[in-house]
């Protein structure tokens, strides 16, 4: 029991790195103190969060899979974690998104969302994440019961959009997207083949 | 570089030392010079400095270009954007896709010896050496706006030459309607192309009333240096009007054609970007929108503005054209 504590302050610790070394950078670029966020701060913000996102939303999904391979049956016990680190990162980016790029300008911002599908498809996503996040407690899981696993599954679809959304917003290389969806691909490709043998 | 949040008193020495390395006495003393020499043929040109004249150390490192003209026809009173950042944020997918990638990787191309081939419609052909290609040209400083497709922008103190004198020299026939320019291909030189992020060589093109325009420059460097190599070095293209991708950097070749050409983003994404590619706040790209930019340095987004504030000059070269159409 002990050691599942320390491994989830290790988690927390990991997951928190790229927030902690994003504040660093923030920290330094305000000091005027040479720093790694370029010299468009806000849209290496944006790519470095949204990029956390999709890691963490793909490796919320990698759970199930892990466990069932090598029978690790304790990494159930990360996935609420990991998937509201995912939620955390989401929230960085439309932070940033509303704040640091648009400035409230909610007009231009609204303009976006309706008129750019690779936006659209963001804001979807994270909408969808919001009731995900908020019924992730365990009270929420005994009041939901069965309802609740159906209710999650939702995940496959905000793990599609992010993707999908990821490679939208991507001039011409598409490198680092294509590495995203051949990951969610297998993973919810494994959850496919499962279920028919389960059939 | 900076988030402007803190009060406006708090004047910081980032923002007020790199811009003026070719500010100090002994290039006064030069420009002062070549202005007595030059200003009868050039027209209106006058010495106007900036507010800021302390000289003091700058991050450049380059080598210093002399006899620089500077050219005040098209006067900008916007603050200029850091060496820094004009040299650390760049996008030239030859050493990389992501911005800072050229500037750490660009040190490989060499950019001398460096031959120019120039072909097509045109009566002085010939493989030209870059040194003879520039040297019969006086150097003139522009300070010009730099937007990106990407929606933001900078402000750059380029050297060059107007790229009018160099096409009169090369004498075009009747035949040739566009310029086509190529960059180097070269894998050893330019990491960035071992992937096929886009078709190698890149190519850019000009029609040839935009290339025989005032404002559009060759450049060979940027606040009173030799270009650094992440910027283009040897010589690239500037044309403040567009939007940055149609200043093709390092180019190897310049071709006269009477077709227009296909250039490298329209071949990519021709439904995303098109030939002319004028700074035009109202055509957005599908994806995001033109109306306004981030001035690099700078917190809130700014308007952009039409043909990027240049639109008395250049205007008429599209006179009845449909520029949502032609964008």
């Amino acid at each position: 029991m002990k050691r599942i504590i320390y491994l989830k302050i290790l988690v927390h610790i990991v997951a928190l790195l790229p927030f902690c070394w994003l504040s660093w950078q923030g920290y330094l670029l305000m000091n005027d103190q040479s720093n790694e966020l370029t010299a468009n701060p806000i849209q290496f913000i944006h790519h470095f969060t949204g990029n956390w996102a999709i890691r963490f939303i793909l490796l919320g999904l990698a759970i199930t899979p892990l466990r069932k391979i090598f029978g690790w049956n304790r990494l159930i016990q990360f996935r609420r974690m990991i998937g509201l680190y995912a939620f955390f990162y989401v929230t960085l980016h439309l932070s940033n998104f509303v704040i640091l790029d648009y400035y409230f300008d909610w007009a231009a911002i609204l303009k976006e969302i309706i008129k750019r599908p690779a936006i659209t498809f963001g804001m979807v996503a994270i909408l969808l994440l919001i009731p995900l996040a908020i019924t992730s407690t365990k009270g929420w899981i005994r009041r939901l019961q069965k309802n609740w696993i159906k209710l999650h599954k939702l995940i496959y679809g905000i793990g599609i959009l992010a993707v999908i959304h990821n490679i939208m917003m991507v001039k011409a290389d598409i490198f680092m997207p294509m590495i995203h969806i051949t990951l969610l691909a297998l993973l919810l490709g494994y959850r496919f083949a499962f279920r028919e043998r389960q059939a | 570089m900076k988030i402007n949040i803190k009060k406006q008193s708090d004047v910081k020495s980032s923002e007020i030392t790199p811009e003026n390395i070719y500010h100090n006495r002994r290039k006064f003393i030069q420009d002062s010079i070549k202005i007595g020499v030059g200003a009868a043929a050039l027209g209106s040109v006058a010495l106007n400095f900036p507010e800021a004249l302390a000289s003091g150390a700058s991050d450049a490192s380059g080598k210093t270009l002399n006899n620089i003209i500077r050219n005040n026809i098209y006067p900008l009173n916007e603050k200029m954007t850091s060496y820094e950042a004009v040299t650390t944020y760049n996008n030239f997918y030859e050493f990389g896709t992501d911005k800072e990638d050229p500037a750490l990787n660009a040190h490989s191309l060499k950019t001398r010896p460096w031959t120019i081939k120039i072909d097509g419609h045109v009566e002085k052909p010939g493989d030209y050496d870059i040194d003879d290609f520039i040297r019969p040209h006086d150097l003139e400083e522009r300070i010009y706006r730099m937007r990106c497709v990407e929606a933001w922008s900078m402000v750059i103190p380029w050297v060059g030459i107007p790229l009018a004198d160099i096409i009169k020299k090369l004498k075009p026939t009747s035949n040739a309607k566009y310029v086509v320019f190529e960059t180097l291909v070269d894998k050893e030189q330019m990491p960035g192309q071992r992937r096929e992020v886009i078709k190698w060589p890149y190519v850019e093109g000009l029609r040839m009333d935009e290339a025989m325009h005032p404002l559009t420059l060759m450049a060979v460097g940027l606040y009173g240096e030799e270009l650094p190599n992440q910027n283009g070095a040897p010589m690239r293209l500037v044309v403040p009007w567009k939007y940055g991708f149609k200043g093709i950097k390092s180019i190897v070749r310049m071709r006269f054609v009477e077709d227009e050409p296909n250039n490298s983003w329209r071949r990519l994404a021709p439904n995303e970007y098109g030939f002319f590619a004028n700074v035009n706040p109202t055509v957005d790209h599908p994806r995001w929108s033109q109306a306004s930019e981030r001035r690099i340095g700078e917190f809130r987004r700014r308007e952009t503005l039409m043909f990027n504030g240049y639109g008395d000059e250049v205007a008429s070269l599209y006179t009845g054209m449909d520029l949502k159409k032609y964008f």
